[in-house]
């Protein structure tokens, strides 16, 4: 058995890792109602958004727009987005195995990454890492995701690259957050024509000014941009949801430990007392 | 209830907050094919917005913002317009949109090589439209 000095010292320490993850948890939960709140307010602006495009397309299904059909180049742009910092249980990789174990091709992919740890493991994997913005994750603004949609549709433009995906974590609610592989372009139409059959009926003929192809062209990249900010403002709450629970589960670990540590210790103090009485009475024994 | 039946439901979003939203009577606002006001039975149109000002008539009374990006989808009873910029007069910081008005016509008069001149007439627009929505 291990001696009353070790066991002391663990469970002390065990004790001071307790309250770094409680105080971690706390502050995690606080981040989370605001990152909470954030995405539930600007849920309505992508629904929108989301309502008008697939409506738009429904409408001009036949359309031979360039942001329609995937550009001739293999190249996949993925944006990847995780968190700075670690300690979040599996939050980081799972958006790391969603690529990895994903049906994509190694060479074919360029990462845009957004977030440290997501591009660490992937620069370890061997992914071509493009370009890394981490620091906007800290504080998510529709000015950044502007930037990134702006860079990424001049590539698409350009050709390089012939379709763009969005990997971030959806936040369904405080516990459950899945990671989600979002197509951004070419934007497909097929997947939303037979859903928007029953709502176009109702809503009628959409007229567009300008005209269709032209309105597309301004439109897309709007919604390219919205889709990039939900998906930050989504991974922020997501991110401080598995870390709020990561650190709950640690603290309620970091107690087990400590019960069952405890419980050594007395007995261990209790068999050092009760050899001593015997070593006392033995020696007294022997005396007389 | 006359009165009523000439209102609308005019939603303006942004990608933060919903910014507006209420029964209204005509809504104004540029955009790329020119300026319109729209009532209560408008067809179905989607319109991509150019910079200026944003008028709301209310019964009698008219509310202004200034409108910088989005687009704006019209349906007969509802008017839902996307903004990535929107503010009301006292979220203008005027000082800074005349800095940027005269920076803006600086950059367009010199014309120098190298000078993107669409962003620089957009960001002038910009800075009207911030300017006129505060002095009116």
């Amino acid at each position: 058995m291990a001696s009353m000095r070790d066991i002391k010292r663990r469970k002390g320490s065990i004790q001071s890792t307790q309250q770094i993850t409680k105080a971690m948890k706390l502050v995690s939960t606080v981040k989370l109602q605001r990152a909470k709140q954030r995405a539930e307010q600007s849920k309505a602006y992508f629904n929108c958004m989301y309502e008008t495009v697939t409506s738009m397309l429904a409408k001009t299904g036949g359309l031979n727009h360039p942001y329609l059909t995937a550009g001739e180049s293999q190249k996949k742009a993925v944006i990847v987005i995780t968190s700075n910092r670690g300690l979040a249980g599996g939050y980081n990789s799972n958006i790391v195995k969603l690529i990895t174990k994903g049906d994509f091709k190694k060479e074919d992919l360029r990462i845009y990454a957004i977030g440290k740890k997501g591009r660490d493991a992937l620069n370890r994997n061997g992914y071509e890492i493009v370009e890394e913005n981490s620091e906007i994750i800290e504080e998510p603004s529709y000015v950044d995701a502007m930037a990134l949609s702006q860079r990424l549709l001049a590539s698409f433009a350009a050709g390089e690259i012939g379709e763009i995906y969005l990997a971030y974590t959806g936040f369904k609610n405080t516990v459950v957050h899945e990671p989600k592989l979002l197509k951004l372009l070419p934007v497909e139409p097929a997947q939303n024509a037979s859903e928007e059959k029953q709502e176009t009926g109702s809503k009628a003929m959409m007229n567009f000014e300008p005209e269709d192809d032209e309105a597309l062209d301004m439109i897309i990249p709007k919604y390219v941009t919205s889709l990039i900010y939900g998906g930050l403002v989504e991974a922020v709450a997501s991110e401080n949801g598995a870390r709020m629970q990561a650190m709950d589960s640690a603290t309620s670990n970091a107690e087990e430990m400590i019960d069952h540590l405890s419980l050594m210790y007395n007995r261990a103090r209790q068999g050092s007392i009760t050899q001593e009485l015997t070593e006392i009475i033995a020696g007294a024994n022997a005396i007389s | 209830m006359a009165e009523d039946s000439r209102n609308f439901t005019l939603k303006i979003i942004t990608p933060d907050r919903i910014f507006f939203e209420d029964e209204v009577s005509m809504v104004e606002f540029n955009t790329v094919e020119g300026e319109v006001g729209i009532y209560r039975e408008h067809i179905p149109m989607t319109m991509i917005v150019a910079p200026g000002i944003l008028t709301i008539t209310k019964d009698q009374e008219v509310s202004e913002a200034a409108l910088h990006a989005g687009f704006a989808e019209v349906l007969p009873d509802q008017v839902t317009v996307l903004a990535e910029i929107i503010e009301w007069p006292d979220e203008i910081d005027v000082e800074r949109a005349e800095e940027s008005k005269s920076r803006a016509e600086e950059r367009i008069r010199e014309h120098a090589p190298g000078t993107d001149m669409r962003r620089a007439e957009m960001s002038l627009k910009r800075a009207v439209a911030r300017i006129e929505t505060v002095h009116k």
